[in-house]
């Protein structure tokens, strides 16, 4: 008999207690200044890449505070580093090092 | 009888020290590529050897640049250096009158005092031939000693010698540092007790020392003597077999540097070998410590030159100490020996790098108009829009067949992620760029931002003129095609690294600031000129950090009271203004609003 | 003989602290650098949260001052000197004032919208600053402004100068967000087919009838609130401005043109304040503004004795509360010099 199942989706919300927050651990210690972002959003309209492709460096942040780390290495393969981001932010967070920081961080924990 | 079984650990180790450098040369040779290796063989044949070894006259024996630095530690250099140097020289002259011949075993001028006791020569005596050698044997080692108490001083009280503090010795450098502190008190004690033995043949210091000896241990003076002979001979070739493993490598490294560096052979993709001849050539002065910003406005002072280069001839580069760095050029700039300290920097960024990939396959081919000239404001002039604004009206005035290649959007130059050690990511955008100047026909690239200015010259290969706005503008006044009627404020021009120290750029603004404003003496000017604290290449730093080094430029810039702080870059701009309490402004809207109305 | 005061600065505070202090029976010198009273209340149209005309605030204020108060125009502050318990006051004219006691009450200053130039002011044509739009409010030069505009869009650009790292302050300046909203609402009484945009990245509607306003603007007026920071304005050819932000609520980069851009500038420590600050060893905060000797319970004197602090020098403040700590402040001094 052939095997029969139902597809599992997986859930279209942040299951905050299931993600495992040790890669954001690493990056914000690595980075501390990125727990400064206060969601303006000046950092994704100014970024370059932007005009040519969908990166978002603030969602990237914000997902990165929550855990929600397994399609962010797709994403921050786009950056060109310009580092215009980093000179508009009010905060002052280092984004540069962030995008730096997340490819080093999803190598090391096998993402 | 010119031989005696103590001169065979002298002997032994520097014949192992000769095979060791000439194993070294010969694979650095060999790893040269066909370019290089051309360019040595053709500046062996030319003048440019007489320059080299000019300069290593003045530079490795006599520490010129060092002792202009800081002459403490100059002269701490100099009397080991030059010292020995002259030992050597005046040692073989010397041995030369007693042996007769023209060639001698190496070990019997060093150990000269041993085999030869002349009676008929005294302490004092400088105007016959044996007595001047004498006299300036026994000088020359007291010139030498007293370059070693300021060496020992110098680990105890690093701070007087500009080294704020000392890092770690590996064991071979202990061994070898020791061995070299020995060397020369050896040699005076032993010279002194074979003086003092036989009551004559010593120098003006080795004789009366040695008589004091002779006086203080009567018995045995032949015997004690022989075992210091026995152990200068053990510590020379101790140090000569530890050498090519510890700091002192320096010494015959920074010759094949220096020759190297003036047969035109300069670190570039190809020649990874010279990395490791720069890395082995720093000397440990110290005097990129002195000119570091963040050490002497940030207060950090793990990150300077000499201790990162140090930790990669340890293998022991950290990649949060390869990415704190400004990248600014100050300590290259500074360093007596001229070692590439911020591309050695970047290549150790490159290896942390290596795995990691960018994608910019979402860049399309796009077609571009023809013009005659390609303005290439560069992403951070979005952030600036006086500089390109500025520009297009001045471009307009001079009726020029222009194209702003980036106004709606800009594909990165490239050169940030270079700077983060992803110089094989940055190939796409190069490309993206290179094909849409190359469309467009045009004769001469103009940039506004020294960064990508750079990095056009360097990396892209393109055929045509290559300015940054400040020759392009300066080329247009002279030709007359941009009237001028200006207010000539009082101003203080600050270099951008990437412009000043990084393209030898520091006339052309200079020059055309000069017809449209009264620009100020500063202290630290040109070569000098103090970064900004903005760098892109400073990757792991906080905002506090980069604000004391804007300050401390600032500081620099203002002291003359000027009326506008003035710079060529849209990322100093930005980087002085948030701090500045005076205008900031670009040479562009200078000259632009020095055009008549 | 009695005691006296010096009052340094002549805006809100300044002149209500004069009259509380010359009621009390104390001999009043009111030192202003302009030639008139009343500092910016001079400045604004009509004041939040109940867009009432700050005139009828500032003839309050002025009627309130009486005889007892000697009036000092157009004087600047040369030195001050404390000896003892006295003060000397030498002004740049040559006279020289005395007084057993010192307020400082001179204000502060806008931030400078040309700082951050990837708004484009000075750049720009049609780009100007909320002090600007309240002065051509003032002196009913609205129809200069809006003639030019075709489409009728309007955008405000929040925290402009503040909360800001690049622009040097951190601190917030309270209270633009509701300016913003009270201009917004002013610019659509007077076109009413016009769309006029907010772009915040938080609305800080803090004190009584504010968020009340902000429900107004949206229910009554349609104003329409965008949270995004800008990051740049570039200016078209026909002189409207094309905005760049992201819409952080949708998640979206977003484009958009508008035909006039308003920057909400915020607060500035006065580099006149300062100065004088100085001079005195008064201590100042990371944010530059004087701090009082207690952030809690001593919030109108200083750590020097005789020294006292009025309005706006200690931050940003509301008239209506600079105006009850200008009170606050007079109490103080008369319980000092008794």
């Amino acid at each position: 008999m052939k095997p029969f199942g139902y597809t599992i989706t997986k859930d279209r919300q942040i299951d905050f207690d299931a993600n495992d927050r040790e890669v954001t651990g690493f990056i914000n210690e690595v980075e501390p200044s990125i727990r400064l972002c206060m969601g303006c959003g000046s950092c994704t309209a100014t970024c370059s890449a932007g005009h040519f492709t969908d990166l978002n460096i603030r969602r990237i942040h914000t997902f990165v505070q929550r855990g929600e780390l397994q399609h962010l290495k797709k994403e921050i393969m786009k950056c060109m580093l310009c580092g215009k981001c980093q000179l508009v932010c009010p905060r002052g967070v280092n984004l540069r090092n962030l995008i730096l920081s997340i490819h080093t961080a999803l190598e090391k924990s096998g993402i | 009888m010119t031989f005696n079984l103590f001169v065979l650990p002298f002997m032994l180790g520097l014949i192992f020290l000769i095979i060791s450098l000439v194993k070294k040369n010969r694979n650095w040779i060999r790893e040269m590529d066909s370019t290089d290796r051309k360019k040595l063989k053709s500046g062996l044949h030319s003048p440019k050897l007489i320059i080299a070894l000019k300069e290593i006259f003045f530079e490795s024996l006599l520490h010129r640049k060092m002792f202009r630095r800081n002459p403490l530690l100059g002269f701490m250099h100099m009397s080991f250096a030059f010292g020995w140097f002259l030992l050597i020289v005046f040692g073989n002259m010397e041995s030369r009158i007693y042996s007769g011949f023209w060639i001698n075993p190496p070990y019997y001028p060093i150990f000269l005092k041993f085999f030869i006791h002349d009676k008929h020569v005294l302490p004092f005596e400088i105007f016959t031939v044996p007595g001047f050698f004498r006299f300036s044997m026994d000088l020359i080692l007291v010139f030498i000693l007293s370059g070693m108490v300021l060496a020992i001083l110098k680990r105890s009280h690093s701070k007087w010698f500009g080294l704020k503090s000392n890092t770690q010795l590996q064991f071979s450098d202990k061994v070898a540092m020791t061995c070299l502190w020995l060397i020369f008190p050896l040699r005076l004690v032993a010279e002194s007790f074979t003086a003092g033995a036989y009551g004559y043949g010593g120098g003006f210091v080795t004789q009366h020392l040695g008589n004091v000896l002779a006086y203080l241990w009567p018995l045995n003076d032949k015997d004690v003597a022989y075992s210091f002979w026995w152990m200068y001979s053990l510590s020379l070739g101790i140090f000569f077999v530890t050498l090519p493993y510890s700091r002192y490598m320096h010494i015959p490294t920074e010759l094949v540097l220096i020759l190297y560096r003036n047969f035109g052979i300069l670190p570039r993709k190809g020649s990874e070998y010279l990395s490791e001849v720069e890395v082995l050539s720093c000397p440990r002065c110290g005097i990129c410590i002195d000119v570091c910003q963040m050490d002497t406005a940030a207060g950090i002072h793990n990150i300077q030159a000499v201790y990162f280069l140090q930790s990669i001839r340890n293998q022991q580069v950290m990649e949060n100490i390869a990415t704190r760095c400004l990248v600014c050029g100050r300590c290259q700039q500074a360093c007596p020996v001229e070692i590439h300290a911020d591309y050695q920097r970047i290549i150790q960024r490159e290896f942390f790098q290596k795995s990691q990939r960018q994608d910019y396959s979402y860049l399309r081919k796009e077609t571009t108009p023809r013009a005659e000239v390609i303005y290439f404001a560069g992403c951070m002039s979005h952030l600036t829009p006086t500089i390109p604004r500025a520009m297009k009206k001045i471009l307009a005035v001079a009726g020029v067949d222009y194209l702003f290649l980036d106004e709606d959007r800009s594909v990165c130059c490239g050169r940030p992620l270079m700077l983060a050690g992803k110089s094989a990511q940055a190939e796409d955008l190069i490309q993206q760029n290179k094909r849409k100047i190359m469309d467009s026909g045009a004769n001469t690239l103009v940039t506004s931002c020294p960064i990508c200015y750079r990095v056009f010259r360097e990396e892209y290969k393109l055929e045509i003129r290559i300015l940054h706005h400040t020759q392009y503008l300066l080329e247009l006044i002279k030709k007359g095609k941009v009237p001028l009627q200006a207010y000539f404020r009082k101003v203080a021009y600050h270099d951008p690294c990437d412009l000043g120290r990084g393209s030898g750029i520091f006339n052309e603004p200079r020059e055309l600031l000069r017809k449209v404003a009264d620009p100020v003496g500063i202290k630290s000017d040109g070569k000098d000129s103090l970064c900004c604290g903005g760098s892109l290449a400073l990757l792991n730093a906080g905002t506090e950090e980069k604000n004391m080094i804007t300050r401390q430029a600032l500081a620099n810039y203002l002291e003359g009271d000027p009326e506008i702080l003035v710079t060529a870059c849209p990322l100093c701009k930005k980087t002085f203004a948030k701090l500045s309490p005076v205008e900031v402004r670009d040479i562009a809207e200078l000259v632009e609003e020095a055009i008549p109305r | 003989m009695s005691k006296s005061a010096i009052i340094i600065g002549g805006g809100a505070a300044g002149m209500e602290t004069a009259s509380q202090l010359a009621r009390l029976g104390i001999e009043v010198d009111l030192i202003e650098k302009q030639s008139r009273l009343g500092g910016h209340l001079n400045s604004w149209d009509r004041l939040f949260p109940n867009r009432r005309d700050s005139k009828e605030v500032f003839e309050y204020l002025e009627q309130d001052m009486n005889d007892g108060i000697s009036l000092h125009l157009n004087a600047e502050i040369e030195t001050i000197l404390k000896a003892g318990d006295r003060f000397t006051l030498s002004l740049r004219d040559g006279k020289e004032l005395h007084s057993d006691a010192l307020v400082i009450a001179t204000g502060y200053e806008v931030f400078d919208a040309r700082k951050k130039e990837e708004y484009g002011y000075g750049i720009y044509d049609n780009v100007i600053t909320s002090v600007e739009l309240e002065e051509f409010f003032r002196n009913n030069k609205q129809k200069n402004l809006f003639e030019g505009i075709k489409s009728k869009r309007v955008g405000i650009v929040h925290c402009v100068g503040s909360r800001d790292e690049k622009a040097g302050n951190l601190y917030c300046s309270k209270l633009c967000c509701v300016t913003g909203v009270k201009q917004a609402i002013e610019i659509k009484e007077l076109m009413p087919d016009a769309e006029i945009f907010c772009f915040y990245m938080d609305l800080r509607m803090f004190d009584r009838h504010f968020e009340e306003m902000y429900y107004e603007a949206q229910e009554k007026w349609g104003i329409q609130f965008i949270r995004g920071r800008l990051s740049e304005a570039s200016e078209n050819p026909d002189h409207t401005l094309l905005l760049k932000l992201e819409d952080t609520l949708t998640g979206l980069p977003l484009k958009m043109k508008v035909d006039l851009l308003i920057l909400l500038v915020g607060f500035i420590p006065s580099p006149e304040t300062r100065r004088l600050a100085a001079m005195l060893g008064l201590k100042e905060g990371d944010d530059r503004f004087l701090c009082p000797a207690d952030e809690h319970t001593i919030t109108n004197s200083t750590t020097i004795p005789g020294v006292f602090l009025a309005g706006t020098v200690k931050g940003p403040a509301s008239i209506a509360s600079t105006i009850t700590d200008a009170r606050s402040t007079a109490l103080q001094v008369a319980t000092y010099l008794k």
